[in-house]
């Protein structure tokens, strides 16, 4: 039964990092780079809510309606004050931009709050959980967070696949050139892309603020673990990165499982064998050779 | 004696300057601890582990257009080598070149796994693999687990020369690593690897193989960065697996080298100077350091794409060491070559 329980909060984590790994997989798809920054603004939203709540009260959910908006707008200002300047340097640009920028926002953090553990308490929330049976609980956090990731997915599906901005997306990771002869304006598509992901990574922050605790490095492994969702799950497809967030959460609780001290490496292993094995990702689609 | 003619030059008078004061710089160097006080000498290892990481890194990414985030791997992993040898009775100064060795040896299956990922998703997956290394190493309880072991071996030698050896071997791997990347860069691999880099396709179909050129120069990397692992367990006479393994590394590789002029000879030798005094002027501060060393890289990549280096010689022209071929005019009676 503990293996059993240990899947299925594994399966609750995997929506998590399927919430931080659609924005990757979205800037990626469009501009065809990892924002290496990309765990550090998560943790940022995270003390920005902190920050917020210490100095405003009140519970943190109600936070979430300023720094979303905040996170997209922030993100699209990186894009058009930086990122897109480094696109024009060629493909190591973007990388070491993003790069610099992830050792900016950590020890800037570091400096500004210290090292410790801070984490952001939400009442009851953060301990009330439904009973399935007497060794199964479901905590009502893990579920909601679960249940809007999954709707964050679809919803950036829909858009995708259904709305103007999104076609214009998808035409401009089919293929730059042609998309922006019949017309698609690309910068706008660009910074339309970084600040929805922006503000996908800061729910996905918010989240995992509440669920657990953050440091001002803590972004680090938020990255590699979008990362590696996204790469196991098989590029270029959200719902391949829903599935690859859940295997990593599922590989992840099932190694801790066995020696608490396994479960990242558990999630790394799992990783390193579907690059060896299966490279394409488990939903192999058309971007898979870029 | 001869008329004017075009001459094809590999040498010119900058180049063998530079030559022969590289040559009274390292003789004047390895005297160094003779006339000079400890802690000059040990900030002066420490400074030649910052370049032996800035030459690794740039032969990697500069040459091979290979950016990774995971080269703290090999520098971990050599440090280990060097305290598991040292346990099982190789006296740590030994332990070095066997260390390298062995940093070199483990990358060639780790190449095998990181190559199937390009670009971004080589930068992430040579991360991950580093991480894994680190989990994997602070288990190990016999080599002190998460908390690290320190190297007792040195302890029956007089602290000085402890330090004056450390600070010759820190030394020596400097400049072999320098010589090798200039010997790797004049050689057909060399040309290969900048064709490569240029345009890989394009190189692919002039008859270069690309995976075995990518691979050799992945391996050679990260045998330098290995010898920047033996070096710093020497250095600190202990090691732990959160901080040898510590992504900080791959930041100061890639500072040293943007700043210095990324793809170029001179400029990892630049960052790491740059880099080195940069780290001396900014020690009281504490994460400052971190933070301007952040902003500066985000800047010098926007605004300073060639780095100091590539923006004094941008036309690759006063290059200080003899790497390529260039056309002159001239009389051949005054030929170098």
């Amino acid at each position: 039964m503990i293996w059993i329980n240990a899947i299925i909060q594994g399966l609750l984590l995997g929506g998590l990092y399927a919430m931080f790994s659609c924005g990757l997989s979205l800037m990626f798809g469009v501009m065809r780079f990892v924002n290496l920054a990309h765990g550090d603004f998560a943790v940022l939203s995270a003390y920005a809510a902190y920050v917020l709540v210490e100095h405003a009260g009140g519970t943190p959910l109600w936070t979430f309606a300023a720094v979303i908006p905040a996170a997209a707008i922030i993100g699209f200002l990186l894009q058009r004050l930086l990122l897109d300047r480094a696109l024009i340097g060629g493909s190591l640009s973007p990388l070491l931009v993003t790069f610099g920028l992830s050792i900016l926002i950590q020890n800037a953090l570091q400096q500004g709050f210290g090292a410790n553990n801070e984490s952001l308490f939400v009442g009851s929330l953060s301990y009330e959980s439904w009973k399935v049976n007497n060794s199964i609980y479901l905590g009502r956090l893990d579920v909601i967070v679960f249940v809007i990731a999954v709707a964050l997915i679809a919803g950036l599906q829909l858009f995708l696949s259904k709305s103007r901005p999104g076609r214009m997306m998808r035409a401009t990771a089919d293929n730059r050139r042609s998309a922006a002869l019949s017309g698609v304006n690309e910068r706008r598509v660009r910074a339309t892309a970084t600040a929805i992901a922006l503000a996908t990574v800061a729910i996905g922050g918010l989240f995992l603020a509440m669920r657990t605790s953050f440091t001002p490095t803590s972004g680090s492994n938020d990255l590699i673990f979008a990362f590696e969702s996204v790469i196991i799950g098989g590029l270029g497809n959200l719902w391949g990165t829903l599935l690859g967030g859940l295997i990593l959460g599922v590989a992840q609780t099932v190694g801790s499982q066995i020696n608490p001290a396994d479960g990242i490496l558990a999630g790394h292993l799992v990783f390193l064998a579907i690059l060896a094995y299966r490279p394409q990702g488990i939903i192999a689609s058309r971007y898979a050779d870029s | 004696m001869s008329a004017e003619t075009t001459l094809v030059r590999r040498y010119s008078r900058t180049t063998l300057g530079a030559l022969a004061a590289s040559g009274v710089l390292v003789f004047v160097l390895a005297w160094f601890p003779a006339f000079a006080g400890e802690s000059s000498v040990n900030r002066l290892t420490q400074f030649f582990s910052l370049l032996i990481l800035a030459v690794g890194w740039n032969l990697l990414a500069g040459y091979g257009g290979m950016v990774s985030i995971g080269q703290q791997a090999f520098l971990g992993l050599s440090s280990y080598c060097v305290l598991y040898l040292s346990l099982h009775g190789v006296l740590a100064w030994w332990g070095v070149p066997l260390a390298i060795v062995f940093a070199g040896l483990v990358s060639v299956p780790i190449s095998f796994l990181a190559f199937r990922l390009r670009g971004s998703f080589f930068a992430i997956g040579t991360w991950v693999i580093a991480d894994v290394c680190l989990l994997v190493v602070a288990q190990v309880e016999t080599l002190g687990g998460g908390a690290g072991a320190s190297l007792s071996d040195l302890n029956n030698y007089r602290p000085v020369t402890v330090d004056d050896v450390t600070y010759w071997v820190g030394l020596a791997i400097a400049v072999s690593a320098l010589v090798a990347c200039a010997l790797v860069l004049r050689s057909r691999l060399g040309l290969a690897l900048v064709s490569i880099r240029d345009d890989e396709r394009a190189a692919e179909a002039t008859g270069v193989n690309v995976a075995r050129t990518k691979r050799i120069v992945y391996v050679l990397s990260a045998a330098i960065c290995g010898g920047a692992g033996a070096l710093l367990i020497l250095a600190n006479l202990e090691v732990q697996p959160d901080s040898t393994f510590s992504v900080q590394y791959s930041a100061f590789m890639i500072f040293m080298v943007l700043v210095g002029g990324i793809g170029t000879f001179e400029g990892p030798v630049v960052g790491a100077i740059f880099f080195f005094l940069l780290q001396q002027w900014l020690a009281a501060y504490g994460a400052w350091y971190l933070i301007i060393l952040g902003a500066v890289a985000v800047a010098v990549t926007l605004w300073l794409p060639k780095g100091i280096w590539g923006t004094v010689d941008p036309k690759n022209r006063r290059s200080l060491v003899p790497l390529r071929h260039r056309v002159t005019r001239g009389r051949d009676s005054t030929s170098l070559d």
